[in-house]
């Protein structure tokens, strides 16, 4: 008889998230659906709006992804009013994304993914001086690591723990059998969530510096809105490139010395978990940080492309552009499209709220009728992921070098095959390695910068097309980007200098989309299929892999305007 | 922590054995219709540092974003508590309800966060609107407001609440407020609009250090032009420091490293009612002169914007009186990005 589990809320995630599974006899997970629970409607608020502000509405779709909305939104109306930005806003959008890349993806491993496969209780158990010879084999390099460090940070669990309030490791999965570290192991990784935690607030002063704040940084239509003057004291001057300058290398040191020592030990306890949570098969990649403009996709250094079916030999390739690529699917979402339509490129987008399901209070969903706020997109048909591994696996089969070598020396050091990337491990060990280049290009970017200045070059914003006078009085356009999480794109239809269409597909609506008209899962509940659970009313293993895809449901979860108009074209520079 | 209070240093100590002789007050942390940028920020403080707050100083029993436990041992939680520490346990809410369609546009565990939130109120002993959105509705308010999304305050009316607004709230500002009412036992003083004055009691722009080009009529006229360069006003870039009570001009954010105009943006208002619907962000503020230029929260910011453009304008009409060699307001020359004031949903 089929027992259904139910995990909701989803905790350590972004936004809303729902997921009931049906276990066999053998407690193995048969059928698995993923439901966003949240709606929020930005897109109908965007309706009428200027256009030049529709970064700030968007990108309060999510604070945890700050700055990739912002991001997709001016390049989707610089796309519709032609824009080209001077090559240093380019860079200081890449300095900003790798920054919210490096931050957002150790904070996933440390404070909402570390749970599922550290046992802090069992820390009390931990030897200091073992725990330090441990954290020294693992990562040599990394200082805090004597006896008198662990000895400490036990001290601090066991004071907390005897105070008998456990705040947010209460009534958690502790003792739970699919927990494999040894004391010293889940020691030195409580240590360093907090380590972790005291850092990541360092590194995105690199956002403050060009945008004012985090989250939610500031960003602009045709440039960046930091001025840069080297011989004034009121701008982007020596003083502030001196303060970015020092945080990049406190990031390459977390990333290389902490990061990814704690990642593959901590892969290294869990082997089976090479063979679980694969999946669709499927990964997508729009490609991101141009080194010559947004239009010259061949010169990203995250590579655009296609895999299907788990086959690295070849690299398809995707185009935004052409309405029968990508479409977004209903059947199983709350929402109904005119004349009884399936599926709809976003251009073409009409959306209209129409929710069927249960009213709350609610016990369970039916999978055989709409259960969700997401919609399911899908590229020519076909269910896809997107995310780290996506990047990380169309880099690899592209053939390029700086992401085979680090994909082969983690590969290497965990004495796996390539095979093992189709996983909840393989997903999560992508990010740690994406992270790993990303911390190099921030500096490369940096060093770009500086060498913009050392020629000349500081501007930083075009104008000539900031007044809504010059504008057509119509246009249309569309801006991606690779958010931490995957694949985004907006698209953006100006009238009479206002918004008149605003449509977004976000990274989390492609990874835990429903099933479509097809019955095809989405990338989170195809993940789940197979799972074995050592016990179903703690449903730690549910929670691996669904946080491996590190979830963000604020961003899934949008609406398409009610009044969506058909969009002829799309304008491809 | 004490710097950020505005306490002298004699006081650390005190502040550090009441923070440590007590039980840690149980904190229970929803989240509703929001974009999670609330937390991203606290988890951003410096003084004090978020571990010190989550691990010394507060119990934070539940708040899905960082919690291990989900699912039914999550509700679990909220469910002790709130029988437990019944008129002893602080709600922090970050987002806010939406309210057409019986709650359906949120729920958490097949439930609406409409009535969750109703039933966690229902025993707290005061609740804390963490950003805009609790405080005052924030983007999914702004004009259609689609799902009747509703900050805190229109929701519960029977609890005292602290209204932290601002999208989001300074991470220093945010544990500042917490970290006085544990040091302190009492709610902080509140304005009006239930913000607490020791943080939102000034305009931005009366603390601002571009204050002095406002006052000698040197402005940014286009991005990125020899103004910009030289960090004069963002007034006529629609700058909203005029209108908006915040410490960003003080506290600053991240630890002090800058703020929106400190890095050449205007300030948008976040921490103001209404300021999404409040717009075109690049129009600057109208200007209708009437006197009372040195308005305060209670006096001008009465959630309409219109109300606290006057203020502003006024502002600017006594400046122009005592400039008396100028010809014109400031702002009043020509540029490409002026346009006259008007007030309308889009």
């Amino acid at each position: 008889m089929t027992k259904r589990v139910v995990v909701d809320p989803v905790t350590r995630i972004e936004g809303h998230l729902r997921v009931e599974a049906m276990l066999d006899d053998t407690n193995h997970i048969q059928d698995a659906m993923s439901s966003g629970t949240m709606w929020r409607g930005i897109e109908v608020i965007l309706q009428g709006r200027d256009p030049r502000d529709a970064w700030a509405f968007t990108e309060r779709i999510c604070g945890v992804c700050t700055t990739v909305h912002a991001l997709a939104s001016v390049r989707a109306v610089e796309n519709a009013l032609g824009i080209q930005v001077p090559p240093n806003a380019d860079v200081i959008r890449n300095i900003m994304f790798l920054t919210q890349y490096i931050q957002d993806h150790v904070i996933h491993f440390y404070h909402l993914h570390a749970l599922d496969w550290v046992d802090v209780v069992s820390a009390l158990k931990a030897d200091p001086a073992a725990t330090s010879a441990l954290a020294q084999k693992v990562s040599p390099k990394w200082p805090l690591a004597s006896p008198g460090y662990f000895a400490d940070v036990a001290g601090t669990v066991k004071k907390f723990v005897e105070s008998g309030q456990l705040g947010i490791f209460q009534n958690a999965y502790w003792g739970h059998p699919a927990y494999k570290l040894p004391p010293e192991a889940n020691l030195m990784a409580v240590a360093h969530y907090l380590e972790a935690l005291k850092w990541q607030k360092e590194i995105i002063k690199i956002h403050t510096v060009f945008g004012g704040k985090n989250p939610h940084p500031n960003y602009l239509v045709g440039g960046v809105p930091s001025a840069i003057a080297m011989q004034s004291d009121n701008a982007i001057n020596m003083e502030r490139l001196n303060l970015i300058g020092g945080l990049i290398p406190q990031a390459i040191n977390i990333v290389e010395n902490l990061y990814l020592p704690d990642l593959l030990a901590v892969a290294s306890f869990y082997p089976e978990w090479t063979k679980i949570g694969g999946g669709l098969g499927n990964y997508m990649s729009y490609g991101d940080l141009p080194q010559n403009g947004i239009g010259d996709i061949a010169k990203f250094r995250i590579p655009r492309g296609i895999i299907l079916n788990k086959n690295l030999a070849e690299v398809l390739p995707v185009d935004l552009a052409d309405p029968a690529q990508i479409q977004e699917e209903i059947a199983h979402s709350w929402y109904q499209y005119p004349g009884g339509q399936s599926a709809l490129h976003p251009y073409d987008g009409v959306t209209e709220p129409r929710y069927t399901g249960p009213q709350p209070p609610y016990q369970e969903l039916d999978e055989t009728k709409a259960y969700s706020w997401l919609k399911s997109p899908r590229w020519k048909g076909n269910a896809m992921e997107v995310g780290p591994l996506s990047r990380m696996l169309v880099g690899f089969a592209s053939g390029r070098t700086d992401y085979k070598e680090v994909v082969t020396e983690a590969l290497g050091q965990l004495k796996v095959g390539p095979e093992a990337l189709f996983s909840t491990l393989g997903r999560t060990a992508a990010r740690g390695l994406e992270t790993q280049l990303c911390a190099n290009w921030l500096e490369a970017e940096f060093d770009q910068l500086v060498s913009n200045l050392k020629n000349g070059d500081s501007t930083t914003a075009d104008t000539r097309s900031w007044s809504p006078e010059t504008w057509k009085s119509e246009s249309k356009g569309y801006g991606f980007s690779e958010a931490p999480r995957g694949s985004l794109c907006h698209w953006v239809h100006i009238k009479d200098q206002k918004i008149a269409n605003y449509q977004i597909v976000v990274p989390s609506t492609w990874n835990a989309s429903p099933r479509d008209a097809k019955g095809q899962h989405g990338a989170y509940e195809s993940a789940l299929l197979g799972t074995p659970m050592a016990d179903p009313k703690r449903p730690l293993e549910i929670l691996r892999t669904i946080h491996s895809f590190d979830p963000c449901l604020a961003c899934a979860s949008h609406v398409i305007g009610p009044h969506g108009e058909k969009l002829a074209e799309i304008i491809v520079r | 922590m004490t710097a950020c209070m505005g306490l002298e240093s004699t006081m650390v100590p005190r502040v550090v054995a009441a923070m440590e002789t007590k039980p840690r007050i149980p904190v229970l942390w929803l989240h509703g219709l929001e974009c999670t940028c609330c937390s991203e920020s606290f988890i951003r403080s410096s003084h004090p540092i978020t571990q010190d707050v989550v691990f010394n100083m507060i119990s934070l029993d539940y708040d899905d974003t960082l919690q291990a436990a989900a699912g039914e041992q999550c509700e679990e939680i909220r469910d002790k508590i709130m029988k437990d520490y019944k008129g002893r346990y602080l709600l922090a809410v970050e987002g806010n309800a939406p309210t057409k369609d019986g709650g359906v546009y949120c729920t958490v565990g097949g439930r609406s966060f409409l009535d969750i939130l109703k039933e966690t109120a229902e025993g707290a002993k005061a609740i804390v609107a963490w950003g805009s959105c609790a405080a005052n509705g924030c983007v999914q308010n702004a004009h259609p407001n689609p799902t009747g999304a509703e900050p805190i305050k229109r929701i519960i009316s029977h609890k005292p609440i602290i209204n932290v607004p601002g999208c989001p709230p300074i991470a220093e500002v945010m544990t500042g407020v917490l970290t006085y009412m544990l040091t302190f036992d009492q709610l902080p003083e509140l304005d009006r609009n239930g913000r607490p004055k020791m943080f939102y009691g000034q305009r931005i722009h009366d603390k601002c250090y571009r204050r002095p080009f406002f006052d000698a009529g040197q402005y940014v006229e286009a991005w990125d032009d020899d103004g910009a360069r030289k960090g004069w006003c963002l007034y006529k870039m629609g700058c909203r420091g005029p209108t908006t009570y915040n410490s960003c001009s003080t506290v600053k954010w991240n630890n002090g490293v800058s703020f929106p105009i400190g890095s050449g943006h205007p300030c948008m208002g976040c921490s103001e009612e209404n300021f999404w619907d409040n717009g075109p962000f690049y129009q600057r503020l109208s200007s209708i002169p009437v006197p009372g230029i040195d308005s305060t929260p209670d006096t001008v910011g009465k959630t309409l914007v219109t109300l606290t453009g006057i203020g502003v304008a006024a502002h600017l009409g006594s400046y122009w009186i005592r400039r008396a060699t100028r010809k014109e307001l400031p702002g009043s020359a020509t540029s490409a990005t002026e346009k006259p004031a008007e007030k309308e949903k889009p």
